[in-house]
């Protein structure tokens, strides 16, 4: 992934841990993602969605390419953008669970793109004016390619949801499953904690009432029920994640394992 | 060595590789260049984030200006502003539009008024005319562009997207 083009930005003031695990959950959840949706590549139900997805897939590695990158570069010890991506351990990979499931079928991929992209869409709003620069550029970038995504999903969701019987209840399967996942998204933590303090980015959980007046209204367009919220909570951005990033990670890091420092 | 309106005008005969009816120039993704004595800084803002045509341009770029001597070349990435489609000046939106590409409608609309699910735009079909078209999809076969249809001629086309 490397290339020859130089970052014309150079952190001086020395990063703080909280502010480096902040830009790495963003960056491994846009990695996390990219991955699974890269998984539909030739396997979606009708050409469109095949672009469709591949499209969004690259928009999320691409930012997750800036975003390791900025993180490795606050990090000061020399990781580049592969070493970020492919060569860390599965403790050390700090996205969300919601992320990291399966992708199951349609219904559930276009579910998950609706949910994490509203929140995107949120995030890099705040981002955008963040004391880091580079992190406020790449949120302005991402931004604008986050609502194409929102949009395109919503758009689904609802044709789905109130669609046919069969797409109905898929959704509606996909919607139960992964509402619990979100819960992480907002769960408060030191880390977030941190570097809202210290003006660089919004906890997370500062967003929710915002994120779910922008949700909501899609699935009752989509005739879909949100299920209520329940004690159960992930762990992902903090490292433990569930069966299912052991084999992703095998499969997103087979090549730099095999050849380290391989490039194409 | 090269001056500026030179290198100007060298890099404006580099194609988009993915959408070679406009340069690169046209297309607003080079911002800046500075010659010196011993070689060209050029200050590029890449389009989409994953867009996978980046580093090829900036291969094309540094090909380009080192065979016409430019010495050495140094690229830079700017993310800051972020590209926006607004930046494709007039001239080329109609390159675009002969080619078979519609070019992005109104402005890109950052921070102001949001598209809502199931927006209708009118486009003209670039081939027969007609504004009896339809969206196939947001996205297409690159990640600037989304698929459209015309209903009158029955051709495919491709829609530039404001961003």
């Amino acid at each position: 992934m490397a290339d020859d083009m130089t970052q014309t930005s150079v952190q001086t003031v020395a990063a703080s841990a909280e502010h480096i695990e902040y830009v790495m959950r963003l960056g491994d959840n846009a990695l996390i993602l990219g991955q699974r949706l890269s998984e539909w590549c030739g396997h979606a139900p009708v050409i469109e969605e095949d672009l469709a997805l591949a499209n969004m897939a690259l928009d999320l590695v691409g930012q997750a390419r800036l975003l390791l990158t900025h993180a490795g570069n606050l990090e000061g010890k020399g990781r580049d953008e592969d070493q970020m991506a492919f060569l860390r351990v599965e403790r050390d990979y700090r996205n969300v669970t919601m992320m990291e499931v399966p992708n199951e079928d349609f219904g559930r991929t276009t579910v998950r793109n609706f949910l994490y992209s509203a929140f995107q869409i949120l995030l890099w709003q705040k981002l955008a004016t963040s004391s880091d620069t580079e992190l406020a550029a790449i949120a302005a970038k991402s931004l604008k390619e986050a609502r194409y995504h929102f949009n395109h999903s919503a758009e689904w969701v609802i044709r789905l949801g109130d669609g046919t019987e069969v797409s109905h209840a898929k959704t509606q399967a996909a919607l139960d499953y992964l509402w619990p996942y979100t819960a992480e998204l907002f769960a408060a933590n030191p880390t977030d904690e941190a570097v809202s303090a210290a003006g660089i980015g919004p906890a997370w959980g500062e967003l929710e009432a915002e994120w779910e007046a922008m949700v909501l209204p899609v699935f009752v367009q989509a005739t879909l029920v949100v299920p209520a919220r329940t004690p159960f909570k992930t762990f992902g951005k903090f490292g433990r994640h569930s069966e299912h990033m052991g084999h992703l990670l095998a499969v997103m890091q087979h090549m730099q394992r095999t050849y380290p420092g391989a490039q194409w | 060595m090269l001056t500026e309106e030179q290198a100007w005008k060298l890099l404006d005969g580099v194609p988009d590789p993915e959408v070679p009816a406009v340069s690169v120039v046209e297309l607003g993704i080079i911002r800046e260049l500075h010659c010196a004595d011993d070689g060209i800084t050029v200050v590029v803002t890449p389009t989409y984030s994953g867009c996978p045509a980046t580093e090829v341009i900036g291969l094309a770029i540094r090909d380009t200006l080192l065979e016409a001597g430019a010495g050495k070349v140094e690229l830079q990435t700017r993310l800051d502003p972020a590209w926006t489609s607004d930046w494709i000046g007039e001239a080329a939106r109609e390159k675009l539009r002969a080619y078979g590409i519609v070019p992005p409608t109104g402005k890109a609309a950052v921070g102001g008024a949001q598209p809502i699910h199931f927006v209708k735009k009118t486009l003209t079909c670039p081939r027969c005319g007609s504004n009896d078209t339809e969206r196939l999809s947001e996205f297409g076969s690159t990640a600037c562009k989304a698929t459209y249809r015309c209903k009158s001629c029955l051709e495919p086309f491709e829609y530039f997207k404001p961003i």
